[in-house]
């Protein structure tokens, strides 16, 4: 019964569509323009739906580079920050079109369960581990990010977690089990909260946290947490990696993903141009994100899960 | 409408770090949202409480205590209802409500009927029996009654709007999960009401901007009342 409800719904749905475009047809034959839809592509007022990150919308760079894209095909970006757990979890109900997020096991598990395809690496920045500058743990200028993590469990220093299935969190949870301690007691706070509010947790309580660079440099100035271990970009660890990945919803799975619209703004983010726009963004004068789509490298692993083969039975 | 100048004077007065027309446009939002799903829960919640008020019928003690549990009724929940009613999943999927206002509306209109019809009920039932029994013995029809009683029980009832439009407008659990708390590139809000920005400005530990946005929020709620008040006195005097 409710297939068939929904098969009702989607046969009138079908019939406005059909007779609102057969409208636009004969306004376009008569119209003074001459509009005859050669002037802008077939997808001209369709809304792209982008489950994302905070990280990326907060520091706003996707209002800031999304403009161009929307006139270059009129169409509407519609950017969702939800945190990478949230972001997938839209995607796998089929709530959205593209997915732009950085936690790379959580994206593979999303490619193998079939919701994802055609995954590209898009950009990076790092992260870093940041608390007060009295530093209880002694942590500052450590190489290794698990040892600054060790240093912390042991002196029993106050530690502010996300806590809430972001990418930064999942990292954070990585990093824990690399440094082969287990988090918990009264000096392990989870919040629960985006980025900035556990900068600012932080900061009241006197506690060390795990940042991605972006986050934490649009809110310095409202902060008082310094860098004390730096990720891969200012020679710190490569653990401290952050990558982020675009997808588009498989359209197999979900058949009301705009898939065309979502290919088309991989293709665009993807491009020389976007990649320069990522490149030039600036907060507070500094580099926030480093794009790394355009490449003469042909890096295939970038489409499939981390260490997919042919070869192998998965 | 006086919003107008006084939105566009805000950012002037406290240097808000926003685009022009955005603190307009998530009022704009945050109204229309909370208009719409309060208007949509009168039109059912008053003619529901009136049948209530009137009839007397097995189970209607147990009615009372569902419709009061709602008002109670936790909106990050209603959000998740509300989401698996809209996801592309779910039964209302081929709609394509999902981060829309109308999906909003939805959520709100499920958090605003409890109370709107709970307080509507409880004026309505304590409307004296006198009228009631002077409005019969004056020969008027089963509806007559129900107007009569319907006028006597303005005030409540407008209490009762009011209650749910506090409750609507206020909200913030549901329409972040079911309106994606969406702002286009251009600065303008889709799904953005100004307690998901208040949420959006605190996630970034902007608190100042934050306190901003909650007194334009309760200033609003504010202006609202008075409005309705000012038009309940104005109906008693003809």
């Amino acid at each position: 019964m409710p297939i068939q409800r929904r098969r009702f719904v989607a046969a009138v749905g079908a019939g406005a569509i059909a007779s609102a475009a057969g409208c636009s047809g004969i306004a376009g034959t008569l119209g003074p323009s001459g509009d005859d839809g050669s002037e802008g592509p077939a997808v001209v007022g369709e809304t792209l739906t982008l489950t994302t990150t905070t990280s990326t919308y907060d520091t706003g760079l996707l209002d800031e580079i999304h403009p161009e894209f929307e006139e270059m095909y009129g169409v509407t970006v519609d950017a969702v920050a939800q945190g990478t757990g949230a972001a997938l979890e839209s995607a796998r109900n089929g709530d959205a079109d593209v997915v732009l997020v950085h936690a790379r096991g959580l994206e593979d598990e999303f490619l193998r369960d079939g919701y994802g395809i055609n995954r590209r690496d898009l950009m990076f920045n790092d992260f870093v581990i940041v608390g007060p500058e009295s530093d209880p743990a002694e942590i500052r200028g450590t190489a290794s990010a698990t040892e600054a993590l060790t240093a912390i469990a042991d002196a029993e220093a106050r530690f502010v977690s996300r806590g809430d299935n972001s990418g930064t969190h999942t990292k954070e949870l990585n990093l824990w089990e690399a440094a082969g301690a287990e988090p918990g007691g009264d000096w392990y706070q989870e919040t629960g909260t985006g980025m900035g509010e556990a900068l600012n947790v932080a900061t009241q309580q006197g506690a060390y946290t795990l940042s991605d660079r972006g986050t934490f440099i649009s809110q310095r100035s409202a902060i008082d947490l310094v860098v004390l271990v730096q990720g891969p970009i200012e020679d710190g660890p490569e653990i401290l990696a952050n990558p982020y990945g675009i997808m588009a919803v498989n359209p197999g799975v979900h058949d009301n993903a705009n898939y065309d619209l979502a290919m088309a703004y991989i293709g665009w983010i993807t491009s020389p141009d976007a990649q320069d726009a990522i490149s030039e963004y600036r907060t507070n004068g500094e580099q926030l994100f480093f794009p790394e789509a355009v490449s003469d490298d042909p890096d295939f692993q970038q489409y499939v899960p981390e260490g997919w083969s042919s070869d192998s039975s998965d | 409408m006086p919003i107008e100048p006084v939105a566009g004077l805000l950012p002037i007065v406290f240097d808000l770090p926003f685009r022009e027309g955005y603190v307009r446009s998530i009022i704009f939002v945050s109204l229309y949202v909370s208009v719409v799903a309060v208007t949509l829960s009168t039109l059912f919640s008053v003619p529901v409480a009136v049948a209530m008020g009137f009839a007397d019928f097995p189970g209607k003690q147990f009615a009372k205590s569902v419709i009061n549990t709602g008002m109670g009724f936790p909106s990050v929940v209603v959000g998740l209802l509300v989401l698996f009613a809209v996801s592309n999943q779910g039964p209302l999927g081929s709609l394509n409500l999902i981060f829309t206002p109308e999906a909003m509306i939805l959520s709100q209109f499920v958090l605003a009927t409890p109370p709107i019809t709970a307080i509507s009920l409880a004026a309505i039932t304590g409307v004296d029996e006198g009228v009631r029994d002077a409005a019969r013995v004056l020969g008027g029809t089963r509806l007559d009654v129900a107007l009569v009683v319907l006028k006597e029980a303005r005030y409540g009832i407008a209490t009762a709007i009011l209650a749910g439009f506090g409750r609507a407008i206020s909200e913030v659990g549901s329409v972040l999960i079911v309106g994606g708390n969406i702002t286009g590139a251009d600065g303008i809000s889709k799904t953005r009401t100004l307690t998901t920005a208040i949420q959006l400005e605190a996630r970034q530990g902007q608190y100042e901007t934050a306190m901003v946005l909650g007194a334009i929020l309760v200033a609003l709620v504010l202006t609202v009342n008075a409005i309705v008040v000012r038009l309940g006195d104005r109906e008693v005097r003809p």
